[in-house]
């Protein structure tokens, strides 16, 4: 299929392009930018006069929930919910059942995405067999299975020795390790942020140093194993502090934030809502804007949605009785063009920390609109609204925003030249 | 903090369920003890029953153990004339799987009026006003460390009735505030009732964080915050807190925040003493002063009923009135 995508304002970061020009879509690639080629004859039209494309979003952690748990989610519904989102390029969670720790579980994942999926999906391994946090998964496998990172998620390793052996082995074979830095004590029996308002609601608290001296102590474990390392989620703006101050000593990390952890705060606690509890759970309002900063200024490079679905019944309890999480992947494009109209991003960061930023934490070829590259692109109306729950997409509509009126409208989504979302 | 909380007033303000008092306005709460002081003449009286709830079917669901809450909850209801049930479900349906809303739709359909409910969860109460049973009067009976607000309205009743004017007093919550949610209630209650001095007294491991939004004092020295107050509350301290490391012993503690015939000296000499029972003598307080007049320790507990009669009856009545209004509102919209 040849198309020409006509009259849209290219924006791509990663090639410093910023400019109105028209795009040319030639087996799945892109064929050129500009001027069309000789020869080119168009087979699809794409009028996208005052819509704006920039490369597919790259969502470095979502879980899809299978194999496993089918009532939550699957790679097929997920994946819808990620184009809807302008998402083309993800990474899914190992925390699935059985875990995914053998390469069986990785090809199977890879299986359905191929058949069934409408973005690309990078499998996250799990760090060791079934998370236990003791024995290492066998990574170089998995590695060849196909997993692009391996995680540990928020279970711990059962003694500093065996992750510091654990980051080392990594470290032979130069892989990519995500931590999700939450020491299990100080976190232990919290819910919520320890903060004025779990503290007025009889919620149980997680000290913002259950984060930091989880990072501290993995920041010296990586320097020393010298390990590729990335940390996720990170919800503190202590913590936040804690990645610059490596980063500025030389340590090649990077890190991510969760999108609703840039919006939320631990004020939408006050009604007990079981929407928002997540884990790690919901910060401060300096917390969020310490996190802002370090999106900012690129010491957090990548924002992830974190998408956990859930079935109804996983949110229908008292707070702390339901299980976390926020089902976030499809309003990626809404929620950060949200940040833009509020002042937080300006649009060409925004899209940079969505696109090349999580792509490159990742080591993903991805993220960029360059020729040649994948036809992976998202043409979105920056004028236009999303009315959120309108043609829902995912299993999980456990979601705080649903009702919610954001800026910005996802109108194609395009996964190697072929429409996998498209709406008015 | 917060501004009043829709969920538990119906159309017109009044009360239809009973989950917290944060964001009730002072009238109200005035209201319930005004109440609560004529239903005291009522347990005086030979027969002890008015006929307020007569046909109405109240539903005692406890998820916690309980022993005095529950009993003056049930004999609350059936001196209203209510027919009771007294379910302890932490020994039932919960171990046999059933969900939270399960059990409660359960009770529902057997035409339950009200739930009085005690939970582990903070926000179980809210829970369940919010999304399980809107149209059955909820009262919590205790939601983890959230609220009491019954606890808090008594101990606001045996305050009103022993020392009488609020703006004039001076009260100190000693003990275990952090895992307290009759603390929490209490501060909440003298704070809109317009109490100008309520102090805290507790080590930094017994305190919850963000306390400024109570608007209270914070002592970490007993001898400095009981000096001239009115009010003594003293909180109980469960055994656990030792084993997580809060405190290193029952025996430091009671040297450094019991309540000793000394100490009660410090107070004013009128001052009054009071727990939510039940009491651990030697721990939290000594014998001598938990027998002494100055102990309010019963009394709380005799009043417990009358102010559990005042609120069961107004948010039963809050909550019929709401039934009708919205009876009223679905047959105008039929007539449209």
């Amino acid at each position: 299929m040849r198309i020409q995508i006509s009259g849209a304002r290219l924006l791509d970061p990663a090639s410093q392009l910023d400019q109105v020009c028209d795009i040319f879509i030639e087996g799945g690639k892109i064929a050129a930018l500009g001027d069309k080629p000789a020869g080119f004859s168009v087979e699809q039209l794409i009028e996208a006069r005052d819509l704006i494309a920039v490369p597919g979003l790259v969502d470095i952690n979502a879980s899809l929930r299978e194999p496993g748990y089918g009532r939550k989610g699957n790679i097929a519904s997920e994946t819808r919910a990620a184009a809807a989102g302008g998402v083309t390029s993800l990474c899914c969670t190992p925390f699935t059942k059985p875990v995914l720790d053998t390469p069986a579980v990785a090809e199977l994942i890879l299986d359905q995405a191929r058949d069934h999926g409408a973005a690309r999906v990078y499998p996250l391994g799990a760090f060791t067999q079934g998370l236990a946090g003791d024995n290492l998964a066998e990574l170089v496998t998995l590695r060849d299975a196909g997993c692009v990172a391996f995680t540990n998620g928020l279970v711990p390793f059962a003694s500093n020795r065996l992750l510091r052996h654990a980051l080392e082995y990594a470290a032979t074979f130069d892989l990519t390790v995500i931590f999700q830095p939450q020491d299990p004590e100080l976190a232990e029996g919290g819910i919520a942020h320890e903060g004025a308002a779990a503290s007025f609601r009889g919620l149980s608290g997680i000290p913002e140093t259950a984060e930091t001296v989880a990072l501290s102590r993995d920041l010296l474990l990586v320097e020393q194993s010298g390990v590729r390392a990335h940390f996720s989620q990170i919800t503190t703006a202590r913590g936040a502090k804690l990645i610059a101050k490596a980063q500025q000593r030389g340590l090649p990390v990077t890190a991510d934030v969760a999108m609703y952890q840039l919006i939320l705060t631990d004020e939408a606690l006050l009604d007990f809502s079981s929407l928002y509890h997540v884990q790690p759970p919901l910060r401060s309002l300096a917390d969020r804007e310490g996190l802002r900063q370090a999106v900012r200024d690129g010491v957090i490079s990548a924002i992830a949605s974190h998408h956990q679905p859930h079935e109804a019944d996983a949110k229908q309890d008292p707070f702390a009785a339901t299980e976390p999480g926020i089902s976030s992947i499809e309003l990626m494009l809404p929620l950060a063009m949200s940040l833009v109209q509020e002042g937080v991003l300006d649009l060409p960061s925004a899209i940079q920390r969505l696109t090349s930023g999580p792509a490159q934490a990742m080591r993903l070829n991805a993220g960029s609109l360059s020729v040649g590259a994948r036809a992976d692109l998202v043409l979105f109306d920056p004028n236009g609204q999303t009315l959120v729950g309108d043609n829902w997409q995912s299993k999980g509509s456990n979601c705080p925003f649903i009702g919610h009126c954001l800026p910005g409208r996802v109108r194609y989504t395009m996964l190697n030249g072929r429409i996998s979302f498209k709406q008015g | 903090m917060t501004p009043a909380c829709p969920l538990q007033l119906n159309d017109h303000g009044r009360l239809r369920h009973f989950l917290s008092l944060d964001g009730l306005p002072r009238e109200l709460l005035t209201e319930i003890l005004d109440t609560a002081d004529s239903f005291l003449e009522v347990g005086a009286r030979a027969v002890k029953k008015v006929p307020l709830m007569r046909g109405m079917t109240v539903c005692n669901v406890f998820f916690e153990n309980s022993t005095r809450t529950r009993t003056t909850f049930e004999l609350a209801a059936k001196r209203l004339s209510a027919d009771v049930i007294t379910l302890n479900v932490s020994t039932s349906s919960t171990s046999k799987g059933e969900t939270l809303t399960d059990t409660l739709r359960t009770l529902e359909a057997m035409a339950a009026d009200m739930f009085v409910m005690r939970h582990a969860d903070s926000g179980a109460a809210h829970f369940v006003a919010e999304h399980v049973s809107p149209n059955v009067a909820i009262i919590n009976g205790g939601d983890g460390r959230h609220a009491h607000p019954t606890q808090g309205m008594l101990d606001m009743l045996t305050i009103r009735r022993h020392k009488g004017d609020f703006s004039q007093l001076k009260v100190a919550i000693v003990g275990d505030i952090l895992h307290s949610r009759v603390a929490r209630s209490n501060m909440i209650a003298l704070k809109t009732l317009g109490c100008p001095d309520i102090r805290v007294i507790a080590p930094k491991t017994l305190l919850p964080i963000g306390l400024e939004q109570y608007g209270v004092n914070v002592y970490h020295n007993i001898d400095q915050g009981l000096k001239d107050v009115d009010v003594i509350i003293m909180l109980r301290l469960q055994r656990e807190r030792m084993r997580s490391g809060l405190l290193p012993s029952e025996s430091e503690f009671y040297r450094l925040f019991g309540l000793s015939e000394q100490r009660l000296a410090l107070a004013h000499p009128e001052a009054i003493v009071m727990h939510p029972g039940p009491i651990n003598r030697g721990v939290e307080i000594d014998s001598s002063v938990a027998d002494s007049p100055r102990a309010m320790i019963l009394n709380q507990v005799t009043y417990g009923i009358a102010v559990r009669m005042a609120v069961l009856s107004m948010t039963m009545s809050g909550q019929n009135e709401q039934r009708h209004l919205d009876a009223e509102k679905a047959m105008q919209q039929e007539a449209h």
